[in-house]
């Protein structure tokens, strides 16, 4: 044991973290509350906290008026399949670099990662014209394809980091062995790998179910996610807030889900491994 | 060893990804370059004709850039600021020994997860409304006057906004390095009777400074294209006063249909960039040596 933790400590310190922690969720609280009130109580002052009308229409009209689920499929499949592809292009270049390095590997890991600090909006106007000339403008597949390049070098330097720490002896013992590269692949590195590879699974949907540049500005209605269809109720008319609310919750909720198992590897993830 | 069969292989996975970074990388930089020398309107075709750089003239000596320059510049420092000045505490904290960390933990990184869109609509309806909003009604309960954030502060409202979002991902990332700093070292420095503060000042705070830096330029990376959250709250108004360079750039794009001069900003906004991502690359590739 390491420090003696007194109980007086351990007290503040419980009281003081929760009750931080409770203020920085609170509006996320707050929000799944206001989903289950009617309108009227939704906007009401005072406001109740608990002690309301609890109804589930909300979430039943959203679904009606506004096709829900329509906008929630296009979020997994922009999401699912950007992230996919993303990683059939990533695994082999990462692979590679990691275990055939080059004197020049540095250096086109640092490129691609310096591709990332692109501002989106420097190059919004060409993207732009380009997909309205290919008739890629609200289609599942235009963004599927930009949300994959965007975040493919982050990707591929989680993957790296993840490859990297897999211990070479190992892949030496195998070769001594006389395994090819394909059964070096398939028997030894894809076992040892898969924890990585989760991971970066993980935060990479993540990241594409909540982009919210490109799905807002080359998506209009048909293949409009979740981020696109949230902010249509940004529109004066739509001051529906117990509906607003309902319609967010179910948007947030399973990436929430995901986010949480992911804590660990976020870290690591978006530093490209700069802290641990 | 790697043999030259195995040279090749690897060079061989390593092309598809390279290849379509490097053709996502050029051909839309180029074609901006390109149109920032055009005159070029959507609501005009066929008159495009070359400017040469007359469209960062009209770009930079337009008053809604210095507007929207020096609200970036309010923007990402706020929300640096408060970022980093509530996460180290709010970290130092959740270091303690903490009944149910985990949990606490969890409502900590929460905002993180959720789309911007969603958390801009939340606090702008929910909280920050001057009628029916939480916050209003908290301000009358205090025996204050509601503030109408979008009215009245709309930059700070946007701020707060951007703040909420990020904290979590700057506590976590501090949090995550102190829990990596050798106890016996503190122990060692309490032991010789140094006070919290000083053990916190010697050797808390010089273990964080890499971490703080690594969080200063990955938010400076996010926080200079800040855009959903502005998109739907206030769509850059008043005025121009939530207006940034990425807003600016898409209103002159997309609202305006300026190509030449929107893709003229696009390049200011790419060479901004650039001057944060140097420093980044410097510091992470100093990390992969190790």
């Amino acid at each position: 044991m390491a420090r003696m933790a007194t109980t007086r400590r351990v007290v503040v310190s419980t009281i003081g973290a929760w009750f931080f922690g409770f203020l920085i969720f609170f509006p996320i609280l707050w929000m799944v509350l206001t989903s289950f009130k009617t309108e009227l109580e939704a906007f009401a002052i005072p406001p109740s906290f608990l002690f309301f009308h609890w109804t589930t229409e909300n979430y039943a009209t959203v679904q009606e008026r506004s096709d829900y689920l329509l906008h929630a499929m296009n979020s997994i499949i922009i999401a699912g399949g950007s992230t996919l592809i993303a990683l059939l292009i990533a695994i082999p270049a990462a692979w590679s670099m990691a275990f055939s390095p080059t004197k020049r590997t540095k250096d086109v890991l640092l490129w691609m990662l310096s591709t990332k600090m692109m501002p989106p909006v420097g190059v919004l106007v060409p993207i732009y014209l380009i997909y309205k000339t290919f008739g890629l403008l609200d289609s599942r597949i235009g963004l599927v394809f930009i949300l994959c390049l965007g975040n493919l070098p982050i990707v591929i330097w989680m993957l790296f980091t993840y490859f990297k720490e897999i211990p070479r002896d190992i892949l030496e013992a195998a070769r001594m062995d006389g395994a090819t590269i394909g059964r070096e692949l398939v028997y030894v590195l894809t076992p040892m790998a898969i924890p990585g590879l989760a991971s970066t699974l993980l935060l990479n949907l993540i990241l594409a179910w909540n982009e919210a540049f490109w799905t807002l500005n080359l998506s209009t209605s048909n293949a409009a996610p979740l981020t696109t269809f949230i902010a249509s109720y940004s529109s004066p008319e739509g001051l529906f807030w117990a509906k607003l609310s309902a319609a967010s919750t179910l948007a947030i909720a399973p990436i929430l889900v995901l986010g949480w198992f992911s804590q660990k590897q976020l870290v690591r993830g978006l530093t490209f491994g700069a802290v641990k | 060893m790697a043999t030259r069969q195995t040279q090749f292989l690897a060079r061989a996975l390593l092309t598809p990804a390279v290849g379509l970074l490097f053709i996502w990388m050029i051909v839309p930089l180029a074609l901006t370059i390109y149109f920032s020398t055009l005159h070029y309107s959507l609501l005009d075709p066929g008159s495009e004709s070359f400017v040469g750089l007359e469209n960062f003239r009209y770009f930079l000596t337009d008053p809604a850039f210095l507007a929207s320059l020096q609200n970036t510049l309010v923007l990402v420092g706020s929300v640096l600021a408060l970022t980093i000045l509530l996460g180290i505490p709010l970290a130092l904290l959740m270091d303690q020994p903490v009944i149910g960390r985990n949990f606490v933990r969890l409502m900590v990184i929460a905002p993180f997860f959720v789309m911007p869109t969603v958390s801009a609509l939340v606090w702008k309806n929910l909280l920050m409304h001057p009628v029916s909003g939480l916050f209003a009604w908290l301000a009358k309960l205090l025996g204050m006057t509601p503030i109408d954030w979008f009215t009245d502060a709309p930059l700070l409202a946007v701020i707060l906004i951007v703040a909420w979002q990020w904290l979590p991902f700057a506590t976590l990332i501090l949090l995550t390095a102190l829990q990596s700093l050798d106890e016996e070292q503190k122990e060692a420095a309490e032991m010789d009777g140094a006070s919290a503060l000083s053990t916190f000042i010697y050797i808390t705070l010089p273990h964080l400074a890499r971490p703080i830096t690594v969080v200063i330029l990955i938010e400076t990376i996010f926080l200079l294209t800040v855009f959903a959250e502005i998109f739907v709250t206030t769509g850059g108004g008043p005025g121009l006063q939530t207006t940034n360079i990425a807003f600016l750039i898409y209103s002159q794009a997309l609202i305006q249909f300026d190509v030449g001069s929107a893709s003229a900003g696009g390049l200011v906004a790419v060479v901004i960039a650039n001057i944060v991502a140097f420093f980044l690359v410097r510091i992470v590739g100093r990390n992969l040596e190790a």
